[in-house]
């Protein structure tokens, strides 16, 4: 019993919020430390793919954002439900803290996408399944963040908004899978986002470095901006 | 239920009996984008029956989305909207006789006059069928999953732009099924499949988009 207490004193914003800074604090310094480490072996140690050359670098944060993309969004959907159903303050907060960490990294991953394209494809952008299912998702984040923005009442904010975000997460599977769907018929050209087919140790090695990079850079930028939403409302 | 659901959705259709240039708008809306895309593409027959499926597609749903802000706004401005929330009747069943209504007085005149847009774009005649088809089943999931949008966004600054923003994203997946199954009947393939699934997710929107929409306009009138 006594860790389901601990759950409940933390849902208070108040002693949230310092335990919230600690947190950051370090996940930011474990982000910084890992993209460091990322980074390098990205840029030094992996080799050089045999088909692309240098160009495929790209891929350690290309990756990575788009993992972090549609994560965050089950993330923010989870916090929402839960703000939604237990009527926590704190849930609905984490909800709105997680949104502009998630659409900055499916922008990074479309923006990532869009030069990597450019040399590998020879287009900037192709309507390829996952593109295209990565730029709606992009939108649904705006829409999520333009209708919390466009209500004053903080309260019907962070419930409009939950509820948004649920039906989205209802969406997304099916989003996915008819543009999928719809790629396939309509594609004449076909460009395939599939790689060599083994890839290297250190290649992987890199890849994984940059998404708890990543991750731990997520986590830490949404306690800080919990933090300013905590600060702003109580 | 069922009384409640036959009396909201009378009085629906009553009051846009009443002010009939509303629903024309709309239909009026459909038919000058479909007509505009020659305006911008140009005339060549093959091009405008290559693109006939998607523009009669999109028009539709953008025809459908702009009579959506007109959904709760006049019953929430006049009080009704309150007294359904209090009333005895399930909301969820007077938010599905409301979409009903919308459907049908929106919707189902697109799916009557899309034959003769399509028309306009040299659309084989043995294409008209599915085209009808995949918009009477396409249309009411608008209806449904736009209705939810309409509800988050009741009497909000903005409202409008906002709702495109909302919905047209969830959109997707119709549009892609509705026009995806004319092109399959004009590649000279069977349709079934397409209009199948766009006769899925009508079943599932039309089972769970009451319940999200009652939810909304709760959130929405609190």
């Amino acid at each position: 019993m006594s860790s389901s207490v601990k759950w409940y004193w933390f849902a208070s914003p108040q002693t949230f919020y310092p335990l919230a800074g600690r947190i950051a604090l370090a996940c930011a310094v474990g982000a910084a430390a890992l993209a460091a480490a990322g980074l390098y072996v990205s840029f030094f140690v992996a080799p050089t793919d045999a088909q692309q050359g240098d160009a495929y670098r790209i891929i350690f944060i290309h990756v990575a954002a788009a993992w972090m993309s549609m994560f965050l969004y089950v993330v923010m959907a989870f916090w929402a439900a839960i703000g939604l159903a237990f009527n926590t303050r704190l849930s609905a907060m984490m909800a709105s803290a997680i949104a502009p960490t998630g659409a900055m990294f499916t922008f990074v991953a479309l923006w990532t996408g869009a030069l990597w394209g450019r040399p590998t494809w020879g287009a900037y952008w192709v309507w390829d399944a996952r593109l295209t299912s990565e730029l709606i998702l992009l939108f649904l984040y705006l829409g999520f963040m333009a209708l919390q923005a466009a209500i004053d009442d903080r309260r019907r904010a962070d419930r409009a908004g939950a509820l948004l975000a649920i039906v989205g997460v209802v969406n997304v599977p099916i989003i996915y899978y008819s543009v999928q769907w719809w790629n396939t018929l309509h594609q004449g050209a076909s460009v395939s986002l599939t790689r060599a087919p083994s890839m290297a140790t250190t290649m992987l090695t890199g890849m994984l470095l940059m998404a708890l990079a990543f991750w731990l850079y997520s986590i830490a930028a949404a306690l800080v901006r919990v933090r300013c939403i905590i600060r702003e409302r109580e | 239920m069922i009384s409640a659901i036959r009396c909201v959705l009378r009085r629906d259709l009553l009051l846009a009996l009443r002010r009939p240039s509303d629903v024309a708008t709309a239909l009026l809306f459909f038919v000058i984008v479909a007509s505009l895309f020659p305006l911008g593409v140009g005339a060549e027959p093959n091009q405008l029956r290559a693109i006939a499926p998607g523009v009669i597609w999109v028009s539709a749903l953008l025809s459908s989305m702009l009579s959506l802000a007109r959904l709760f706004a006049a019953d929430h401005a006049d009080g009704t909207l309150e007294q359904q929330l209090l009333g005895a009747a399930p909301l969820g069943a007077v938010a599905a006789a409301k979409v009903l209504a919308h459907w049908l007085v929106a919707g189902l005149p697109l799916v009557a006059i899309a034959p003769v847009i399509a028309l306009q774009y040299d659309l084989p005649a043995p294409l008209y069928g599915t085209l009808a088809l995949s918009l009477l089943l396409g249309t009411p999931v608008l209806s449904f999953i736009g209705a939810i949008g309409a509800a988050l966004t009741l009497g909000l600054r903005g409202g409008g732009v906002l709702l495109a923003l909302l919905v047209l994203p969830l959109y997707v997946p119709v549009l892609i099924f509705g026009a995806g199954s004319v092109d399959m009947a004009a590649a000279g393939l069977s349709a079934l499949g397409q209009l199948q699934v766009l006769a899925a997710l009508l079943v599932v929107s039309a089972a769970f988009a009451p319940w999200a929409i009652a939810a909304a306009l709760r959130i929405s009138t609190e």
